[in-house]
């Protein structure tokens, strides 16, 4: 009884829950969601207990609903996260993160030389290889693999 | 590409097969009658925000036969971009006045971002180190000319395969006819992983020398000579080492095919000895020559102008 008491008091009656995402990017995909910006509550859930990957974190954002966009912002460092968007305390719908083929303003060109790192305006990149994470800019045309990619 | 959409001219990479061929056979029937009023009533802007005489001639010339008007400027310190006047606003100030922007850029991507804030088409003379598409069609109008196909023809390059920007867009332009090519070049020099994956990708067969020996040259189509620039070099022993080695001389040339071509982007420094200039398989000065008509092809792409073929 006391543990479904507890779950009352995270149950969302509308919102987003965002599950299965690794504990050692939790922090990250907060700060890219921009969840310290917003006024409704949130819960945060760090280092729980997950038969799938040991240890998850899970975020309960109250009101809030996220444009694909701004999904598309940690599909790069939480690639298999997903997302219940709650409507009158059910789920209304299931959303998995996927990379998207295009990201438009999230990722930094590592080129200095690139226009996109010396004009006011949005980086493009293509993402050529899903499976490997391998993006190549749509101005300068250089690639960059998975552990070189740096967010704006 | 979408009909509806303007066209424009940003990198070898967006070119299909159809597309070469299509302006190859364009700058041919222009190299027979070069003269033409296509361009009659037409503004073209040669925006150059870093100078490159060879190539801003090389399309003024072009506009000038088609009797197009040119206006823009050759160096970017007489323009208000020195002042801090972002590209977007240049962009956007000139649409207004032209029918076509051809510019250089010193930023990789420049031309691909402008292409997108204007509905005026825009061909890119060269962003930095990343394309320089025009002078691809002009070295892949070359090759056609002197063998008459594109198909199966072994090319070799040589020199500087690294930085050489026009090596690595030959590769990408070629691969859609069956090429096999032989990249001889010093250790420090060597092509790039991705270009050597891409031709994997590709099933293009590539071999890698150091040796600029007679052996490869005589198995050659086409030699594409590059210079090998002292300023590459991060160790300077290396470069007085290998300074001398990928200099062609006109003896080596004695056992080579009777198609063989010898081309060269130009300026050379002296990676082509003097004595080859007189070999008939020496190519390129007419190479630079082609360049006005590759670039009348691309121009009247873009525009979408028809224009008939030359009788
Ligand atoms: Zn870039």
């Amino acid at each position: 009884m006391i543990n479904k008491k507890e779950l009352q008091i995270a149950a969302l009656q509308n919102g987003t829950v965002i599950d299965h995402i690794p504990s050692d990017q939790l922090f990250k995909v907060v700060s890219l969601l921009g969840i310290e910006k917003l006024r409704t509550p949130v819960t945060i859930g760090y280092n729980l207990d997950s038969k799938k990957m040991g240890r998850k974190g899970i975020l309960k954002i109250a009101g809030k609903f996220f444009e694909q966009d701004e999904i598309n912002r940690i599909s790069l460092i939480a690639p298999a996260v997903k997302l219940n968007i709650i409507k009158d305390y059910e789920v209304a719908e299931k959303k998995l993160v996927q990379l998207p083929d295009e990201l438009i303003g999230i990722v930094k060109c590592n080129n200095p030389k690139c226009i996109s790192n010396n004009e006011p305006m949005k980086t493009r990149f293509k993402v050529i290889d899903k499976e490997k994470v391998t993006l190549k800019c749509e101005y300068c045309e250089m690639k960059t693999k998975k552990e070189d990619i740096v967010l704006l | 590409m979408d009909q509806m959409k303007k066209k424009s001219f940003v990198s070898v990479a967006d070119l299909s097969k159809e597309d070469i061929l299509r302006l190859v056979k364009s700058a041919e029937s222009f190299e027979k009658n070069p003269n033409r009023k296509i361009l009659e009533g037409k503004v073209c802007a040669t925006l150059f925000f870093e100078p490159s005489t060879r190539t801003r001639l090389s399309f003024e010339t072009a506009i000038n036969r088609l009797d197009g008007k040119v206006i823009g400027f050759s160096d970017a310190a007489t323009t208000s971009s020195s002042k801090g006047e972002t590209l977007k606003d240049t962009i956007k100030m000139v649409s207004n006045y032209a029918d076509l922007i051809i510019m250089r850029h010193y930023l990789e991507g420049a031309a691909r971002y402008a292409s997108e804030i204007t509905d005026v088409p825009v061909i890119n003379a060269g962003d930095g180190a990343n394309q320089h598409p025009s002078q691809t069609m002009l070295d892949l109008y070359s090759i056609y000319k002197t063998q008459g196909k594109l198909n199966n023809l072994t090319i070799t390059m040589v020199g500087d395969l690294k930085y050489g920007r026009t090596v690595h867009s030959l590769i990408v332009g070629m691969s859609h006819f069956n090429p096999a090519f032989n990249f001889i070049a010093p250790e420090e020099l060597r092509l790039p992983d991705i270009y050597k994956q891409f031709m994997e990708e590709k099933g293009l067969y590539y071999k890698e020398y150091t040796d600029f020996s007679e052996e490869v040259i005589n198995g050659s189509d086409i030699l594409y000579m590059t210079r090998v620039q002292r300023e590459r070099f991060t160790d300077l022993m290396e470069y007085e080492k290998v300074k001398n080695i990928y200099i062609l001389k006109n003896n080596m040339l004695k056992d080579s095919k009777e198609n063989l071509r010898i081309l060269h982007p130009l300026p050379r420094v002296n990676e082509i000895a003097y004595d080859v200039d007189d070999n008939f398989k020496a190519y390129y000065f007419e190479q630079a020559k082609n360049g006005v008509f590759a670039r009348q092809a691309i121009i009247c792409d873009v525009l979408g102008t028809n224009h008939p073929p030359a009788p």
